[in-house]
């Protein structure tokens, strides 16, 4: 570790090493061939992919496994906690294929939203919480699918740390003997949107609502793919393989117009502190650089991102915006929920728009879904839970598919 | 006085944080530069501006990602001192910035800096974060970052008449959801079993997390720190 400032004679040493550019030593290294050595030194545990699983291409052209079930639901506090219909959405979709999958509780959030705000942390404490959560999934045989896009790149980021560092490996291994767990660290980290592109050909062979009224754009969120950039899903069908995959081509295959607008590598200014304390930055880019950007270049019906921190900043940043006559109104969902709907997915007992601030309505009235009799059922449903004649809503009052546009 | 091209006068870089001595400066940016990501994060600068380009606190704030990287390659103890104290907390920590064709992280750069000013009790941290403890002792004790219930209109009236209509049904919707693990539970996001948030708090404790709680807000450690060990105690 350098522990003093750079000498003259330091910096003259490494300006005598010209940068070769040589396309054959771009990065494209495999992060799984140092898991498997470090597997072999005895050092971790690497839990493979199960069968079945498809592969794609990432952004340098090595071929990610996706496993299709026994996956370990590692959710995301964002949704749970104020965007639930996005959790239930991809939990319905894995129900309607009769996937095998578990939702544990034996899990914490990565934290990393309170890190990427606050910094109150460190690299060992950060490391081990993912290890603790990575080793639990080991433990019940399910392999982790990881709902936020925040966790997937900060997980991905400790990965690379943990694979290139000894002293953090030893470090978050004698953390973990305090709990008297093994160090593993999963083949591949899958962020749930890679599922969902894996699964979109067979969404639309059971689609039930027409989605090709729809103009919509994409926000492609950014924990997903500029952390450990080469680790993304791209397709050279999608933008000639100069943005990731995910999201566009299943509103593609659903047979929605994608729309482009100029901003798309904008992030959606969640900011992680500022969304919760700065707010006045958070929403000015919002509404700025992404939601009038698109109003003005696309006019689209719908936003479709692939992380919590955007749909949360994108839909409730509008509000304000509209008391300053801004050009505001698009509604936000997930890929997942737009899956859903499409397949038929009850708009509020799944879906759960009614935590979605900005208008869904006209959005849904364009499908010809009549919104308002489901909202009726939805609101017999919470009369009886109000009443004490039913706990709550169910699998069972929520797994059946709907003609939606019947 | 307006500033202009006539009375600009930034003074001597030495003057700029007298509070601080050379000696000191020096001792944080060694903190940061020993950090075992630092050398992954910076391999010089070629002053391009594609991070900048690509920033969004960039367009909202006196902020650039390419002063801070610039800073740190020429180790420029005054600046980087600067930065640490003035720029890092506009930083969204979006990392558009890992564009840059020279393969830094500025944003990573940040997080770092982040750090050393936490663990050093910097004031300017202190302030950065006044109003975010509540957070942090939610995601610290609970596993979670945020829950239904903190959905209030007093802290989001920018969210509009939504929140109020939300705190005011909160029970009966979180009632309303399918999935097992979310239904009814409104003080955190999902329900975490005991077992596993004792194995948090071990976390906390052995990783030293805890004590940088103590350098940031005594008061919040005190908090924390007074659950946890009993927990533990019990558990
Ligand atoms: S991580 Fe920070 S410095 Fe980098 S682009 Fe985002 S806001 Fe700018
Ligand atoms: S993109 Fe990289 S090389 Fe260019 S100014 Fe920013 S940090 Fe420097």
């Amino acid at each position: 570790m350098p522990d003093n400032l750079t000498t003259i004679e330091e910096i003259l040493e490494r300006k005598s090493h010209p940068v070769v550019r040589d396309a054959s030593i771009a990065p494209t290294h495999d992060m799984r061939e140092l898991l498997f050595d470090l597997e072999a030194k005895g050092e971790i545990i690497v839990q493979k992919v199960p069968e079945p699983y498809v592969e794609f291409t990432t952004k340098f052209g090595r071929k990610k496994k996706i496993p299709i079930e026994h996956t370990w639901h590692h959710k995301s506090c964002g949704h749970c906690g104020h965007i639930p219909g996005y959790a239930s959405s991809i939990l319905w979709l894995h129900r309607q294929f009769d996937l095998d999958y578990h939702d544990p509780t034996d899990q914490t959030s990565c934290t990393g939203w309170n890190y990427y705000a606050s910094a109150a942390s460190n690299a060992a404490g950060q490391a081990s919480v993912m290890a603790r959560n990575f080793a639990a999934a080991y433990e019940t045989g399910y392999f982790p699918l990881i709902h936020c896009g925040t966790s997937f790149g900060h997980y991905k980021e400790i990965r690379e740390q943990l694979v290139h560092n000894q002293e953090l490996r030893d470090e978050v291994r004698r953390i973990l003997g305090k709990l008297g767990k093994p160090l593993v660290i999963p083949e591949e980290i899958v962020h749930y949107s890679e599922w969902v592109y894996a699964m979109r050909h067979r969404f639309a062979e059971r689609q039930l609502v027409d989605m090709s009224p729809i103009t919509a754009t994409v926000h492609p969120a950014c924990h997903y793919y500029k952390i450990v950039a080469e680790d993304a899903i791209y397709d050279p069908e999608i933008y000639g393989g100069q943005r990731t995959a995910v999201v566009t081509a299943l509103l593609e295959t659903l047979g929605m117009n994608v729309a482009d607008y100029s901003t798309w590598f904008d992030c959606c200014g969640f900011g992680f502190r500022h969304v919760l304390v700065q707010r006045d930055f958070t929403r000015s880019f919002a509404v700025l650089r992404k939601i009038e950007v698109m109003k003005n270049e696309a006019n689209p019906d719908l936003t479709v991102t692939h992380d919590t921190g955007c749909v949360t900043t994108l839909d409730k940043s509008q509000f304000a915006a509209k008391a300053h006559d801004r050009k505001v109104g698009i509604p936000i969902l997930s890929d997942a929920q737009v899956a859903a709907l499409a397949m038929g997915a009850h708009p509020f007992r799944v879906v759960q728009f009614h935590w979605h601030s900005t208008d869904w309505r006209p959005f849904l009235e364009k499908l010809g879904v009549n919104w308002q009799k489901y909202w009726d059922e939805f609101q017999a449903d919470l009369d009886a839970i109000r009443a004490g004649t039913k706990s709550g809503i169910t699998w069972e009052d929520a797994d059946q598919p709907i003609h939606l546009t019947a | 006085m307006p500033t202009t091209l006539e009375n600009w006068n930034p003074g001597k870089a030495e003057d700029r944080h007298p509070e601080a001595t050379y000696e000191e400066k020096e001792r944080l940016f060694l903190e940061v530069k020993s950090d075992l990501r630092y050398e992954d994060f910076l391999y010089g600068c070629y002053e391009c501006g594609i991070c900048v380009s690509a920033c969004p606190s960039a367009r909202f704030y006196d902020f650039s990602p390419r002063v801070i990287a610039q800073a740190m390659a020429r180790e420029d103890v005054e600046r980087i001192y600067d930065i640490l104290t003035e720029d890092i907390w506009n930083c969204a920590q979006c990392f558009s910035c890992v564009r840059c064709p020279r393969q830094n992280n500025p944003g990573g750069l940040v997080t770092i800096l982040r750090e050393v000013s936490i663990k050093n009790g910097l004031q300017e941290s202190k302030d950065a974060l006044q109003g975010y403890s509540r957070v942090i002792y939610k995601v610290m004790l609970k596993g979670n970052q945020v829950s239904p219930d903190m959905l209030q209109p007093d802290f989001f009236p920018d969210w509009g008449p939504w929140v109020k209509n939300f705190s005011e049904n909160m029970h009966v919707w979180r009632k309303a959801i399918p999935m097992d693990t979310i239904r009814g539970i409104t003080d955190v996001a999902w329900r975490v079993e005991r077992k596993t948030l004792l194995e948090l708090y071990t976390i906390w404790f052995e990783s030293g997390n805890m004590d940088i709680i103590k350098e940031l807000d005594e008061g919040l450690y005190d908090l924390l720190a007074d659950v946890m060990q009993e927990e533990l105690e019990e558990g």
